[in-house]
């Protein structure tokens, strides 16, 4: 009895702590992954670009499909060749009361290229280019050719206060000491592993967003993240768990938000080795590689039945992707569009490549990286060996399996022959994963630090090479869709199966703008009062 | 004495440098953390960078001189991801791990002990029954299945409680604690019994078994002769007496009760060391793993070598062959 009185008590002062949403301007809520600084130029990765997004502004901002929109820049054009002048937005003040002007964008600058102990750093936007305050509110950047990624590039470095001064540490940021940016919220306190607390910044220059306070709790474990807001202990997540998905839209006060993602799952194939370890003749014997040949490259891709992809192992919350980007995005041909199924097209193709009986092939995905990879790996392997392609499977935690599908094999080249990966395209256009998946690899220009199956063609590294030099945005469309009709037409250098489809949810009544780039950023969580 | 203290201390240098040498080995074989941190963006100057930068171009043997050199000096290395002292990391976390596990103790004990007793004095009847069966199931469940149950029940069905978290939090001697608060008290509720309920069917077990053996003994049939009132006799003839095992067990057990909480504070979300432990394996932070590890090898054996000088003061057998061995 007395246990009982004591668990009622508890149960009021719960409820007396934890008000429904709105009730005082708080929204809580449950994220999948935490940051690992408040310092915006630490550490260059999604869960930390997308909290810092709510307390610093960029100069140029990314709206929910990647398109840019002004940020503490007005306007921005290329006024030569190499150099583009950025207008800077007057009037704007930071979180401490100081005047926003372009010596703080100078001082950004320098110091993003060169944060200590950054475990991925900011000099990838950055570095080649040199800047020139012309006053007050005009910047120029100069680059050694041109360069049309200009804008795209600085919408990834957030801008911090120049009085914070020299020497400024990361520490300083997590104590809250020099978290002074220009963005919709003020930086309150960080608990890690409990709690992110912010505020909202009246003086915002921008739309100001709906809620006052926000609290983020991060909740690793799906179950947990799904039950924290069943209980109303948050009232929006991100990252559903797929499985959850279809009992989440049965359920009364939940309320679902989908978008789909910049992110494409493919396969790639060893295109390099005349002896690739994980392909076998039937029987296990010997074999000259024969995903060399781009007809055995294309019935691998006839094989793959994508529907079935989506509605089966997707459980429909996912696109079946024919190119790099889905439709909408920059650099998008209107000439490609999905495989069909056609798995007698496929043998036959096989048999005219001189493989009617079909090979063996083994499969390696990731098990915890994108939405049901280790399934995607079984689905796709079922669907090869019915053409004759006896494929085994093989997943494996992402922490091992990176480092081997990138440097496992000799002289730190890929390991596998045949696998499953995902590309999230950061700057929106398809000319990052032309230039990290599809251009020869060649570590000494930075191309193709991704492509795991060295496909290489040296017409397409010219286009990519000359769009990543075309100012003009119609020509570089052009010389992007060639790349790409190219790249997946006709050499079929990787596989697209689908571009993923992320879930967010929330109480009944709060919807959120799915962002392309996968970022849950709390002024895209809106409520229907 | 003084021969003996001196030849367990060396044994647990050893075991200690061993053990460094297992577990930063094993930490460092696993995967490539560089994958885990850069930017998939990233070109291939940035990736080597940060391989430069983290030390993993050395060859394993020199980073782990590196790693035996600083730790001599009590520096376990920079967590990968935060870029602060792994220390430093895990003992901020430490508080909240020690609160649940021993909030979770005080548990067992609490319930345990007189639903033991109980169950021991009248192992025949329906409610004995039901105990002992309790006790099975708290052995046997996982806890990780239980403790979504727990939330499902408590947290998202009736309401009662909240499901994850560690609530509003107050200094004590510059300590923060979650107990002394309304909001504290009813984040710790749930987690703790999730985390309780393996050693509470211990304790169960412990407290009837005692019982059973100690209600048959010459000093209660004496007692009872004597006309003390059944209260009397159970309270403190008979408590007294199976206390001794409950308490060496638990003792021992304790270090089991930190180590257990992973499971438990991923679920909860609590934020502990367990969880940043599990955090960290899976995104290769190597120096947090392996200075968590070492602190638990410390702290194992640490309590090891204070036992063993325990049962040798107690014990003069053991003193006397140790020193003959």
């Amino acid at each position: 009895m007395q246990i009982h009185r004591f668990l009622i008590g508890c149960a009021i002062a719960g409820m007396m702590a934890a008000p429904a949403w709105g009730e005082d301007g708080t929204l809580t809520v449950g994220l999948k992954a935490e940051p690992s600084s408040i310092d915006p130029h630490y550490h260059n990765l999604g869960p930390n670009n997308s909290m810092a997004a709510h307390y610093f502004s960029r100069l140029v901002e990314q709206d929910d499909k990647l398109r840019l929109l002004p940020g503490l820049a007005e306007s921005w054009q290329p006024i030569s060749d190499t150099t583009w002048e950025f207008k800077l937005r007057q009037g704007v003040k930071f979180h401490d009361g100081s005047d926003f002007t372009a010596d703080d964008v100078m001082f950004t600058f320098e110091r993003a290229q060169d944060v200590p102990k950054s475990p991925s750093s900011f000099a990838t936007y950055l570095k080649g280019k040199s800047f020139t305050k012309v006053d007050d509110y005009t910047l120029h950047i100069t680059t050694e050719r041109p360069y049309p990624l200009m804008p795209v590039d600085m919408a990834a470095v957030p801008i911090i206060s120049a009085d914070v001064g020299e020497g400024v540490t990361t520490g300083d940021f997590n104590s809250g000491k020099a978290a002074i940016g220009t963005g919709p919220y003020r930086f309150v306190e960080w608990v890690p592993g409990d709690r992110l607390v912010i505020e909202r910044n009246e003086d915002y220059f921008d739309a100001m967003p709906e809620w006052e306070r926000i609290v983020f709790k991060p909740i690793k474990s799906g179950p947990a993240r799904v039950a924290a807001l069943l209980a109303g202990d948050v009232d929006f997540i991100d990252n559903v768990p797929p499985v959850d998905i279809a009992r989440l839209q049965g359920e009364e006060g939940v309320q679902l938000s989908q978008g789909v993602s910049s992110r494409v799952i493919y396969l790639h194939m060893d295109q390099f080795r005349e002896d690739s370890p994980f392909v076998k003749a039937n029987g296990g014997g010997e074999i000259k590689n024969p995903l060399l040949d781009v007809r055995v490259r294309k019935a691998i891709s006839k094989a793959i039945d994508r529907d079935a992809i989506v509605d089966r192992v997707m459980e429909g919350v996912a696109i079946k992707a024919g190119q790099l980007l889905p439709e909408g995005f920059f650099g998008v041909t209107p000439n490609l569009s999905p495989e069909p199924y056609d798995p007698e097209g496929a043998k036959a193709l096989l048999a005219e490549a001189g493989h009617p009986d079909g090979f063996e092939l083994t499969i390696h995905g990731p098990n915890d990286r994108y939405i049901n990879d280790a399934r995607i790996c079984e689905a796709v392997a079922q669907m090869l060996s019915r053409i004759g392609i006896r494929t085994a499977v093989e997943t494996m935690p992402k922490a091992v399996y990176f480092r081997r599908a990138s440097r496992g094999g000799a002289d730190n080249s890929p390991e596998f022959s045949f696998i499953l990966v995902g590309w999230g395209s950061g700057t929106g256009e398809s000319s990052s994963p032309l230039r990290s998946l599809l251009h020869t690899y060649d570590k000494d220009r930075g191309f193709g630090a991704s492509n795991r199956g060295r496909h290489s063609d040296a017409e397409i590294d010219t286009l990519i090479e000359d769009a990543l030099a075309t100012v003009d945005d119609t020509a570089r469309l052009g010389l992007l869709q060639k790349a790409t009709e190219l790249a997946i037409g006709r050499n079929q250098g990787i596989i697209p199966t689908h571009y993923q489809v992320n879930t967010w949810a929330g109480r009944t009544g709060l919807s959120y703008t799915a962002r392309a780039d996968e970022r849950t950023i709390a002024m895209g969580v809106t409520s229907d009062r | 004495m003084t021969v003996f203290i001196i030849r367990r201390l060396l044994q647990s240098v050893v075991v200690v440098a061993v053990m460094s040498l297992l577990v930063f080995v094993g930490v460092n074989i696993v995967g490539d953390p560089v994958d885990m941190l850069i930017n998939p963006e990233a070109d291939q100057a940035e990736i080597e960078r940060v391989i430069r930068d983290l030390g993993l171009d050395r060859p394993l043997h020199e980073q782990y001189g590196y790693f035996v050199v600083n730790a001599l000096q009590g520096d376990l290395g920079d967590s990968f991801i935060f870029g602060q002292p792994a220390l430093q990391l895990i003992i901020e976390r430490m508080p909240a791990t020690f609160e649940l596990a021993i909030a979770a103790l005080l548990l067992a004990v609490v319930l345990g002990i007189p639903l033991g007793v109980l169950a021991g004095l009248r192992p025949d009847a329906g409610w004995s029954r039901t105990i002992m069966a309790g006790s099975i199931l708290g052995f046997s469940l996982p806890s990780f299945w239980v403790g979504i149950m727990m939330i499902m029940l408590f947290a998202v069905m009736l309401g009662w409680l909240p499901s994850t978290g560690r609530g509003d939090t107050v200094p004590v001697l510059g300590v923060e604690v979650s107990f002394l608060t309304r909001d504290g008290l009813s984040h710790l509720l749930l987690p703790a019994i999730n985390l309780s309920l393996f050693k509470l069917s211990l304790v169960i077990r412990l407290a009837r078994a005692g019982t059973r053996e100690a209600i048959h003994q010459d000093y209660i049939k004496f007692a009872r002769a004597k006309g003390l009132s059944e209260t009397r006799v159970v309270l403190v003839h008979l408590l007294k007496n199976i206390m001794i095992p409950v308490v060496t067990v638990l003792g021992l057990e304790f270090g089991g009760l930190v180590a257990f909480s992973v499971v438990t504070e991923s679920v909860f979300a609590w934020p502990g060391m367990g969880k940043l432990i599990i955090d960290s394996l899976h995104e290769l932070d190597r120096p947090v793993v392996v200075a968590y590890l070492m602190i638990v090898v410390l702290m194992f054996v640490i309590i090891n070598l204070v036992v063993d000088i325990v049962y040798s003061i107690l014990d003069p057998r053991v003193r006397l062959q140790d020193t003959r061995a």
